[in-house]
Order: C-alpha cells, then structure tokens, then sequence
C-alpha cells in the first residue's frame, strides 16, 4: 500500500511544484546560497578540472566574490596537465580553469599545445575531436597572445564536421556511429563556432546557411510542459553516455548561442521559443546537484546575452496581497540572471475572479514604474474590490520598438493571486429552541472574535440554533471554503456538521429527536467548536463556544454501539504497559512449627518401637561369630544401608537412570551377602534343629 | 449385667494377654513394628487432617511407605509362624530375604513418587 502511495505522492509534488512554478522566479540569491553549499573544495581543490571549471564558472556567473582559495593547489595541476599529452578532454578543461585563474604558464608550452592541437585537428574524425580541440584552440587564442591560431583550412574543417550532421538537426558523434543525438548536435554547434571564429578567412555563407537550417529543424523536435517550458529530450537510449533533458537543452543552448554570436545575419526563431527554454531553466528552481546547478546557471547565462532575444521574466514580489493592510500590487521585470531589464511598461491587461472569466475586475491598465525600487506598481486597487482568487493577465511592453527584436516578452503572462482581508463577523448568536412549538428555550449572544464560552442544555425534544453573519471589507456576503460545527461528546466521539449559508446569512439546526441515533444516545456533555476558515479570510478561526448538556433517551438494545475511538498514534510507539505474569497462587502452606512438631511426632512410634524392642529383651545372639559369616553378616547390613542411602540422594539429586544403575550393582551384592548371610543363619538353625 | 459384662471383658483380656505371652520373641518383634509402621501413618493422616492434603503426592507416599511395610511385616509374620502349616517348608530365613527385598522395591516406588 505504501509503495503505491510514493509514486502518487511523488506526482502530485511535481503537479503542485508545476503551478506553483507557474510564475518564474530570476535567479536570486537562493542560488547563490545553493551554490556555496553545493561546491565545496576539499583539501584545496574541486575534484576534476572539469568540476574546477563548471564551479569557477558558476561563481563567476552568479559574481559571487568570497571564493574559497583554491587558486594555488589547481594551478599546479593545471600546470601538469598543459606540460604532458594528457587526453584532449583534460586539456580542454585546464584551458578553460587557466582561463579563469589566469596561472603562469610558459609560452613555449602553449606553442606546443597549439601544434599538437593542429594535428589532432587534421586527422580528428569523431565530433569530441573536433569539439575540444577547437575548444581549446580557441581559448588559446584568448590565453596566448604570442602564437599564431588562425585555421588556414578553416572550410574543410568546417565541413568535416557537418558531415556528421543528419537530415532532422541532430549530429551523430562520429562517422561509425549512425546513433544521432540532439547532445551532440549542441557540440557540433559549438565546435561550427569555434571554427567560424578561428578562421583566417570568411566561411562560406552557404554552409552557414545550411547549418542555420539544421538548428531550425532541430528546434522542431523541442519538447512542451503545459506551463509553455521547452526542452530537449536525447531519443537514443543506448547511447554510451546518456543525458538527461537538463544537460541536452543545456547543450543545444550553449552550441546555439556560440554560433548566433561569431555569425551575422538573424535566425529565424521565434522569441517564445527561447522564453520557452528560459522558462524552463528556471522552473528547475534550485537544482541539488553541482553539475545540474552548472547546466542551469551556465545556460541562463548564453540566454542572458544571446543574440536571438533575450527573455525578460516577470516575477511579483508577493501574490498574496491583504486588502485590509492595503498591500500594493508590485510586479518586477528582470532578465533571466537578475539584472535590469531596458525602459518598458507593465500593463495589466486584465484582471478576473478566477472561476468567473467573463466579469474582468480591472481591465488595461499601466503600472507605473517606480525608479528606486525598479518595481512596476499598481498604487489602489479600485473601490469595489473584494477578497477572493484573482488571475492578473500581464503584458510586458517595451518602450523602444526597436528592442521588440531583442527582447522576449513572452505574450501574456497569466499570474493567480490571493487577495485576503479580514471577513466581519456579526450577529452571532446560538439557542435552543422547543421542538413542537419553536419557541426559544434560551437563547445567548455569542461574540466570536473575543473568547466568550457559553454553556447550554437540552433533551432530545429540543433543537440547537446556530447564527452567524459573514461580509467581506465591502460588506458583501463571503462564503467561505470551511464553516464546520462540531460536536464532541466527552468520550471523544465527533460528530461534524457542515454549515450552510446564504448571502451573509449562515444557520444551523440541529434537531435533536433526529439525530439520537446518530449520537449513539450518548448523553452527556458536547463541547461546541466552530471552524470558520479560508484562503483569502484572514481571521479564520477554530473556536470551542462552548458545551451543551444533552439529556438523550436510554439507548434500545438493538441501537448501534458508538465506535471506538482511534488510538492516539504517538502513543503506538511510546513505552508499553507492563505485562505482569500471573502465575498460579503458591498453595497454602501449614506454619512450619507446626510441621516441625508433626516430623517429631513420627519419631514418637519409632521411639516406642525401640523401647518396645528393650523390654522383650531383644539381642544379637543369634549374629555369626565366626570371622567369615560374621563379615558377610556386617556387609549385609552396610549394603542395605547403603541403598537407602543411595535411595536418599535419589530423592535430594539424582534421577531415576543414575539410581537404578547404581542400584544394580549394589542389589547384586546385596544378594550375593544376603544370600550367604542368611543360608548361613538356616544352615546354623538346622543344625540346632537337628541336635 | 453391666458388671457381668466388664469382669467377661476383663476375663477375655487376661486370656488373650497369657496367650500372647507365649507367642514366640521374634513374632511378638514383627508385631511391634506394625504397630509402629501404623501409629507412624495414623500420624501423618492427623497432619494431613490438620494442615490439608497438599502436596498430595509426598502424603501418598509418606503413608503408603508405612502401610506398605505394615503389609510386608504381616506378609512376613505369616511366612514365619510356625503354626501356619501351609509355609511349614519355608525357611524363615528365606521370608525375611523376601520381606527385605520386597520393602527396598517399594521404598525405591516411594521414594520416586515422593517429589
């Protein structure tokens, strides 16, 4: 059960995560808490130079200036990597770290960096060939100042790698691997610029044509949410190294910025779609992981100063706007990393109770821009306005139409907000009143906002009143999502009943007669409570009025027994009640006087057998004298009294098998003395007959 | 007629008491030890009356033991007398073989029932 529940859970956090994300929040000091926590050296360094690089990158990004000192530790193997024929991935990164640490490094080294780069570069077949030794190539050109970079076979490279490219955009990795990818078409992307901008001649403007055709066909491909986000998914399953949707739009936007910044002339995307992909770098939020932090920042970042339009976000400070503070309507335009968006004008087109579309409240009007703050504000609300859901249509438009090209918009954007105020309570009032008759039995003022109780009493033949008015800061009738009452008999059964209202008129009758069955015929003592609760009410209350005494008929015998009351939870894993064994009563047992007298009373007949034995004159005449049958004699007797010894430990320790054992051999030799003890005594005794 | 019935009483007494005097030591021995084989059980009961019969099993065979051997002496008494005819061929020596074996058999059962 449980593990059905977790993906269900699962979901309806990402549909919740969804429309709260509905509004796109600029990247915001949260990400630069985020990534403070996220990349952390340890002992001096950041792992990889690859993760050196996205980190350092990050923070440049983001300007955040107290980095941890990691500069002498990378430098060295920045150093190290440049100095060997490392593998073209490590090199590529030590160029770019380099790039940010600005480390010394010797210019002979970058000479023959630069001709070893040019020989992978002539015989690079595969995509990651031509893509990180222009990369570095190009950062050399930045680094070194000294060494000749230009590509004089500029065209053939370029074509080299659009013969990688396919017919949908996408870029296979290399020319054996028909697997195409929509991660590699970013590289190829970016690797075209980089030859674009190494070359020491003009690039034929048909190739570059062709290759903005190839980026047109591949944003065919791009992926919806229903929030309008776009994304890139990679199709290939079986990939050696698969990306996920952050990592591949994250590419297709890194290789599509690079080539519409080093080309001239307009691509012919529209402005949506990349407001679209802004959208959907931000409705990430705050990734909790370093590489996708990277993607995020780092990709918002080429959309912050793209050459195809750059996305202004409409962000509000607060949606939930109190009309009893009389909280202002503030609204924030910034590009995606923050920063000031050109002069424009934000018009709210139109405003509605979210559920009644047609009825628009405010209708095109312009917030005035208030130069301080950079915030765009409506300064009143107009009079008739009332508490409720709203949904704001905005519209962002620029002064200069000039910038309509650079910028987008992104149309309409659709914003719900809470505007909450303090609903009045009046007239409240509780009573019962007399079934036949209707007549009031006793009746009470309630004062809902103080902390007044009332204590009241009725039988089944009554009925209880409840009264209370509604109205909204405009004094109009408000229905509210919650208005419970609810009673609870002592022995913790509830029972709920919905208020209900009209206009500003909200009642209840409970008619007692009806509802004994319901109560089980529990009679007793009710607490009231009063539950009166909603978004936009901002005194929504949980209130006990009160209890009731209820005097209800003895329950028949068949009548439903009231259900058992749920086990406090809490106490399921608290300490259980003792378990006492009950073990069966020790029998009584006599004093032990008295079973000492009885145990000398037993000795008594013995004591009467002895003298008894005395006064017939009882002897050992009759014992053998002779030495032989005098020493069978004596061993009779010690091995009787030796079994009864034996029968002794028997009864204080040892068992039936030991005994009987042990009993054997004694009883042989008690037999074998016994029977020549006593054929003696016969033999003696005939003897005497005889004579 | 009741004095007439004390002095017949007293004359059987004195008859049974000059008979007995010429019963032989060693059956008049046998005796007493019934005798006191039977007072000791008669007292155990008193106890058992007092005090209740738990734990039943050790006043079984408290009483049992005494009983028991009370029979064996009898069964004995009857082997040795002489007057018994019927165990005229049976040599004393051999009935008292019997009785004492027959008592360490039934003190082993005792002693195992005891607890």
């Amino acid at each position: 059960m449980a593990r059905n529940l977790v993906p269900f859970l699962v979901l309806l956090f990402w549909i919740s995560i969804c429309q709260a994300a509905s509004i796109f929040q600029p990247i915001s000091d949260s990400h630069r808490y985020a990534a403070l926590e996220l990349f952390r050296p340890t002992d001096g360094v950041f792992g990889s130079l690859e993760e050196t690089y996205e980190v350092l990158r990050t923070f440049d990004i983001l300007g955040i200036q107290e980095k941890p000192d990691i500069n002498a530790a990378t430098c060295k193997s920045v150093s190290e990597v440049l100095g060997s024929s490392a593998a073209l991935k490590d090199l590529f990164y030590a160029l770019n770290v380099n790039g940010v640490l600005k480390c010394e490094i010797k210019e002979e080294i970058y000479e023959s960096i630069t001709s070893r780069l040019r020989t992978v570069l002539n015989d690079a077949r595969s995509l990651s060939e031509f893509y990180y030794s222009i990369g570095s190539l190009l950062l050399l050109k930045e680094q070194s100042s000294g060494v000749d970079l230009s590509l004089m076979d500029a065209d053939g490279i370029f074509q080299s790698i659009k013969a990688l490219s396919q017919s949908d955009g996408r870029w296979r990795y290399s020319s054996n691997n028909p697997e195409s990818s929509t991660y590699a078409a970013g590289l190829a992307l970016e690797a075209l610029a980089g030859v674009v901008s190494l070359a020491s001649s003009d690039i034929d403007q048909n190739m570059i044509g062709t290759v903005k055709n190839d980026i047109l066909k591949l944003f065919d491909s791009i992926e919806k949410y229903d929030d309008g986000a776009l994304y890139f998914e990679e199709k290939v399953v079986d990939a050696y190294e698969h990306h996920g949707p952050l990592a591949t739009t994250s590419s297709v936007v890194r290789g599509l910025t690079a080539f519409t910044a080093v080309t001239s002339g307009s691509l012919n995307l529209p402005g949506d779609t990349i407001f679209g992909l802004a959208k959907f770098f931000l409705g990430i939020g705050v990734p909790g992981d370093a590489k996708d932090l990277f993607n995020q920042i780092d990709s918002l970042a080429c959309l912050d100063t793209n050459r195809v339009s750059i996305p202004l976000i409409l962000s509000l400070p607060a949606t939930v706007l109190s009309l009893t503070k009389e909280d202002q309507l503030k609204v924030r335009v910034n590009t995606v990393l923050g920063s000031v968006a050109p002069r424009l004008t934000v018009k709210i087109v139109r405003a509605f109770l979210s559920g009644s579309k047609d009825t628009s409240v405010i209708e095109g009007e312009e917030l005035k821009f208030d130069t301080q703050t950079s915030l765009h504000i409506l300064e009143a609300f107009p009079k008739t306005f009332d508490v409720g859901n709203y949904v704001f249509v905005f519209e962002i438009i620029l002064h200069d139409s000039e910038q309509m090209d650079i910028y987008a918009t992104g149309g309409r954007i659709r914003v719900p907000i809470y505007v909450s105020g303090v609903v009045k309570i009046e007239n409240a009032e509780i009573a019962v009143l007399d079934s036949d008759l209707g007549s009031i039995e006793t009746q009470k003022k309630l004062d809902l906002v103080g902390e007044s109780v009332v204590s009241l009493s009725a039988n089944h033949l009554q009925k209880l009143r409840l009264l209370f008015q509604l109205a909204t800061p405009q004094g109009h009738g408000f229905k509210p999502h919650q208005a419970f009452l609810k009673l609870r008999h002592e022995s913790g059964v509830e029972h709920i009943f919905v208020v209900e209202g009209s206009g500003k008129q909200f009642e209840i009758i409970l008619d007692f007669l009806g509802l004994v069955e319901k109560f089980f015929y529990l009679s007793g003592r009710y607490d009231i409570q009063l539950t009166v609760g909603d978004a936009v009410m901002e005194n929504s209350f949980i209130r006990a009025i009160g209890h009731i005494d209820l005097d209800l008929p003895e329950a028949p015998e068949k009548a439903p027994r009231p259900p058992l009351q749920p086990v406090d939870p809490y106490t399921r894993y608290g300490p259980k009640a003792e378990i006492s064994h009950i073990f069966r009563a020790p029998e009584k047992r006599p004093p032990k006087e008295l079973s000492l007298t009885f145990l000398g009373l037993t000795f008594l007949p013995f004591l009467g057998f002895l003298i008894g034995l005395l006064r017939l004159g009882v002897n050992l005449k009759n014992f053998p004298t002779s030495t032989v049958p005098a020493t069978f004699a004596f061993l009779f007797h010690l091995s009787i009294a030796a079994v009864i010894l034996l029968y002794m430990f028997f009864w204080l320790k040892l068992d039936l098998f030991t005994t009987l054992k042990a009993l054997g051999i004694l009883g042989v030799f008690l037999v074998f003395v016994g029977h020549r003890t006593l054929s003696h005594l016969a033999s003696t005794s005939a003897k005497l007959k005889s004579a | 007629m009741a004095r007439s019935t004390s002095k017949d009483a007293q004359a059987l007494f004195q008859s049974l008491r000059s008979a007995y005097t010429a019963t032989p030591t060693t059956l008049k021995i046998i005796d007493l030890y019934v005798i006191y084989a039977v007072f000791t059980a008669l007292i155990q009961v008193a106890y058992m009356a007092i005090v209740g019969s738990f734990p039943f099993n050790s006043f079984l065979s408290g009483v049992l033991s005494c009983i028991g051997t009370a029979v064996l002496a009898v069964c004995l008494r009857i082997q040795v007398n002489k007057e018994n005819k019927e165990f005229k061929d049976l040599a004393p020596e051999r009935a008292f073989a019997d009785f004492v074996l027959c008592n360490l058999v039934l003190h082993l059962v005792i002693i195992n029932f005891l607890g």
